[in-house]
């Protein structure tokens, strides 16, 4: 998502730029495709492949899985489909894309789950082997669609996916099951050709995924080869199709999720304060990954505690951090709910620590695997008493890996727990990432009180007002911190009515006072006001960015204003909105941001919500903006 | 290995504030006592709990101190002893912090074997909300919140212990100094999860639950000092024993045949004894002191053994070089 300025916006079109003997080849300035299958069939394998190959052919790109909850889901039932769609350009890409230009169907079920997102005209690519009697009954058709015309409106492309796979790897000596889970790197192969993509990439993958099965490496790559080729020799396809590079930032890229950038987000905070750093999690969907990848690290130092419950996994990081580490615990909403004692006891004895909610959809266990933004107002106020701390939420994949370190820079400059909050939209979603100079990133100070003159455990840096971190270990500074209510400067134990309402008021200025470190509010387009601006925090940053260009491209005077710091808000944030007439706040939940806007601004704003599990797409977007301008 | 420092260098300035009269001082007092024996600066060691009468002990002592929420102690004390092995970390609790609210984490820091001094304060009653019954206490508890007497049944908290795999497990009394000492020192030298239970009287909700183990005309008949090595003997004239029959242990009056050669002979390192005795009730004695000692790898200390070999292999983290790691790609 790293384009200049000036390619931004660029309008798609599309031209014939001529093709070889064969086949012809067309330009293409944007492709959405859906890889779709059964959990078995590999399909986020081959998907990730592709965006790695279209990566590396210079494309900006987007993706998002779409995985079932249940883990193994009876074999060729929609239940158990699994799906990737990548969006790739020659232009700025903002979102996985509203719908699939091409669909790949692995069985029917991949069809019937996702035939309603393919729109008009648009490509099927199935395995004809697959639609079998039993397999069509299984995914619930009483005819088949590939002969009963209902796909008449669609470009239905069927191959022989099975056969072909299973003729090129028969000399291979795996077995039937074996060769049959190769089908996904045959089709991989087949859709680098269709969008010429180098498969080089992939290659090499594979030579280090399977370096020690080389049978199974052999019948991998002969699968891959085989699929390039039947889309170059066949004449299946009429033509093969071009997306040219986007203009991209120069500099150093790879392709991350969410939860890998919000990983080594924390890896680099922990590395620039110069402490190890501490994970104290529980594993839930969507955000074991982030434990995972940490779990890895254990040299740098990276300690990963895998607790009882979610209250151990904050607790022992507040435990951590009371000892100097960096601590940061990792969940979803559900393990939100449950730490949330834990935290007011964060934000009472003002120990630093990172909260990480990867909101999946509620309530209750709800649908893990899909995004939602329902837990702002839990993040902003929900737990008991006066608890305010800050908030800070990423907008895209790679924006994750900022977003971790920066809350970890205000946890420890200001001595507070911090919520950040990302969602399974960004946690399995991809994008191509600018990799950082480590050396320009801002610096997190470490600051140990070691001098007992003077020392209390609550007194105050005049400017931030966050207190010393006094760690166990440091001879003279002795000292007992805890939930209760405790006195100005000593922290000792006191019930003083006055004093209680000092100690509450002085944590909420400090906390308030963090709006120095916000940058001033961007405005994306009108910057002088106009007549609708979007607001929106988190993942939906790119479908709203997208709506707001689709319109202002056709003269609307739509602009968009994007959240990164939910508490404190940006200083300027009410006299931004009220230079607009209308203010629109989109997100997926009930109104939870507008709420927010109500109270602290006073601005009779819109909402614009979807609590579906899935991410807004952008036609529903500037279908509602447009009603919206109209009322 | 005994320091320069003397008890009163870990009485901390703030006033103590429990009920005249309750075990807890005593506790508080052998603890301070204790101290300066370790020879562990005041400045490396840290006590943590959570909620209760028992958990404002922290505030007491002239040490580091965290005061935490109810039940969750054991999960902060394993995130600061885990990233500060340097650290000697005691937890104190109590039967309805540790065993309640909080007996997950309780276990688990105990089956991962975290080397943490666990102090579990048993008073067989809720002091600070005053008087509800708790999960030590006896069935048929009568208590503000169960009038017509309690209807389940209570844990032990030996048995909960061994069951959850911990590495020490003793029991002693708030009155008994002498013991209480020994038991602290033992518990200290332990490298692992040490976990005591100390009977305290709670004078104010359940005063005298623990007279027969502490009434001086017939402690004696109740009591029975477990020493490692050495025959199962009890009562005022040391004329009682434990003896085998069957699978069944039994009292047994030594003399008329019955020497000290037919008794039990306790041996700490022995699960199944430990068990046996763990599970001990009327009329067989209670036991106090060490029910079992082994010695296997601190959770702590495996998981910086795990970063020390991961740094030794890969050498340390190189910031730069892992975000570079995977397909990328440069754009000129
Ligand atoms: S209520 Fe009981 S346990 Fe609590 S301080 Fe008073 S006597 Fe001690």
């Amino acid at each position: 998502m790293a384009l200049p300025p000036e390619a931004a916006g660029g309008a798609a079109q599309s031209s014939s730029i001529g093709g070889s003997a064969a086949h012809k080849r067309e330009r293409r300035d944007s492709v959405v495709i859906r890889f779709a299958g059964d959990s078995g069939d590999g399909m986020q394998l081959a998907g990730m492949q592709f965006t790695a190959e279209s990566a590396l052919a210079g494309n900006d790109i987007a993706t998002l899985p779409d995985f079932p909850a249940e883990i193994r889901a009876p074999a060729g039932t929609i239940a158990g489909v699994s799906g990737f769609q990548v969006n790739f350009s020659s232009g700025e890409v903002f979102t996985a894309g509203d719908e699939p230009t091409v669909l790949v169907a692995m069985n029917p079920a991949a069809l019937k789950a996702n035939l309603d997102d393919v729109p008009p005209n648009g490509v099927i690519i199935v395995d004809k082997e697959a639609f079998s009697d039993a397999n069509l009954k299984r995914a619930g058709y009483t005819s088949n669609p590939l002969t009963d015309h209902s796909l008449d409106k669609y470009q239905v492309f069927t191959v022989d996916i099975t056969k072909l796979t299973t003729t090129a790897l028969h000399d291979t000596g795996l077995n039937n099951r074996a060769v049959f889970r190769c089908r996904n790197l045959f089709v991989l192969g087949m859709l680098s050709w269709l969008y010429q993509r180098p498969i080089e990439s992939t290659v090499n993958w594979l030579e280090g995924r399977f370096k020690k099965t080389p049978e199974v490496l052999n019948a991998n790559l002969k699968a891959l080869r085989a699929g390039y080729a039947y889309g170059e020799t066949t004449e299946m396809f009429a033509s093969s199709y071009e997306v040219p590079p986007a203009r991209i930032v120069p500099g150093t890229y790879r392709n991350i999720t969410g939860n890998t950038a919000t990983a080594l987000g924390f890896v680099a905070a922990a590395v620039k304060a110069g402490r190890p750093l501490f994970l104290g999690s529980y594993p839930i969907t969507p955000a074991s990954d982030v434990l995972h990848d940490l779990a890895a690290l254990k040299n740098f130092p990276v300690y990963t505690f895998q607790a009882e419950d979610e209250i151990a996994g904050v607790s022992s990081a507040i435990g951590a951090a009371f000892g100097g580490a960096i601590a940061i615990t990792t969940t979803s909403g559900p393990g939100m709910n449950l730490k949330a004692e834990a935290i007011g006891l964060a934000v009472k004895t003002e120990l630093p620590i990172v909260i990480t909610d990867i909101q999946r959809a509620g309530p209750s266990t709800g649908m893990p695997t899909k995004p939602e933004q329902a837990d702002l107002l839990m993040a902003l106020y929900g737990r008991h008493g006066e608890s305010p701390l800050p908030v800070i939420a990423a907008a895209t994949p790679a924006d994750c890996f900022e977003c971790a370190y920066e809350a970890v820079r205000i946890a420890v400059k200001y001595m507070t727990p911090v919520i950040l909050m990302t969602d399974g939209q960004l946690a399995n979603g991809a994008e191509p990432w600018l990799l950082p100079e480590t050396s320009r990133l801002p610096e997190i100070k470490v600051d140990f009180r070691t001098d007992p003159e003077g020392f209390l455990p609550y007194i105050r840096d005049e400017e931030t007002l966050s207190r010393p971190w006094a760690i166990p270990g440091t001879p003279g500074l002795e000292h007992r911190i805890g939930g209760l209510s405790g006195e100005d400067r000593t922290g000792n134990v006191s019930y003083s009515p006055a004093n209680n309402e000092l100690m509450v008021r002085t944590r909420a200025r400090k906390i308030a006072g963090i709006v120095r470190e916000i940058p001033p509010t961007e405005i994306f387009g009108d910057t002088n006001g106009g007549e609708l601006v979007v607001l929106g925090w988190g993942s939906t940053y790119g479908s709203i960015r997208e709506a707001v260009k689709q319109l202002r491209g056709k003269g609307k005077s739509v602009s968009h204003i994007h959240l990164r710091y939910l508490n404190p808000l940006p200083q300027d944030l009410g006299d931004q909105l009220r230079k607009f007439r209308k203010v629109m706040v989109a997100e997926m939940n009930m109104g939870q941001l507008i709420k927010v806007v109500r109270a602290d601004y006073l601005i009779d704003a819109i909402g614009c919500n979807k609590i579906q599990g899935r991410p807004f797409k952008v036609s529903e977007l500037t279908n509602r903006i447009t009603r919206a301008l109209e009322d | 290995m005994a320091s320069a420092l003397s008890r009163k260098d870990f009485v901390s300035d703030q006033e103590v504030r429990w009920c005249p009269g309750c075990g807890d001082y005593a506790i508080l007092a052998q603890v301070q006592k204790q101290m300066p024996e370790f020879g562990v600066p005041r400045e490396k060691t840290v006590f943590i709990s959570g909620i209760g009468c028992s958990s404002r002990f922290p505030y007491y002592m002239n040490t580091y101190g965290f005061h935490t929420i109810h039940g969750r102690a054991p999960a902060f004390a394993t995130g600061l002893k885990v990233t500060r092995p340097d650290l000697d970390v005691w937890v104190v609790t109590g039967d309805g912090d540790g065993l309640s609210i909080g007996g997950n984490h309780l276990i688990h820091c105990l089956r991962r074997n975290v080397d943490l001094k666990i102090l579990l304060f048993n008073n067989k009653i809720y002091g600070l909300t005053k008087g509800q019954y708790s999960p030590t206490s006896e069935v048929g508890k009568v208590t503000k919140s169960t009038p017509a007497g309690s209807v389940d049944f209570p844990f032990n908290p030996i048995t909960v212990a061994l069951g959850s795999h911990a590495s020490f497990v003793c029991r002693t009394l708030d009155v008994e100094q002498k013991h209480l000492a020994e038991m602290l020192k033992r518990a200290h030298a332990h490298r692992g999860a040490s976990f005591i239970e100390i009977l305290q009287n709670c004078n104010i909700f359940n005063d005298g639950a623990f007279n027969e183990l502490t009434d001086k005309p017939i402690k004696a008949e109740h009591q029975l000092v477990l020493e490692h090595g050495k025959p199962l003997i009890f009562g005022k004239n040391r004329d009682k024993g434990i003896r085998m029959n069957g699978m069944r242990p039994e009292v047994v009056q030594l003399g008329n045949g019955v020497s000290e050669s037919d008794l039990v002979v306790h041996d700490e390192t022995n699960l199944a004894l430990a068990f046996m005795l763990g599970n001990f009730e009327p009329p067989l004695p209670t036991p106090i002191g060490v029910f079992y000692a082994t010695s296997r790898p601190t959770f702590d200390a495996a998981m910086n053994q795990q970063l020390a070999d991961a740094k030794a292999k890969q050498g340390p983290g190189d910031l730069d070089a892992l975000l570079k790691r995977g397909d990328v790609w440069t754009v000129k």
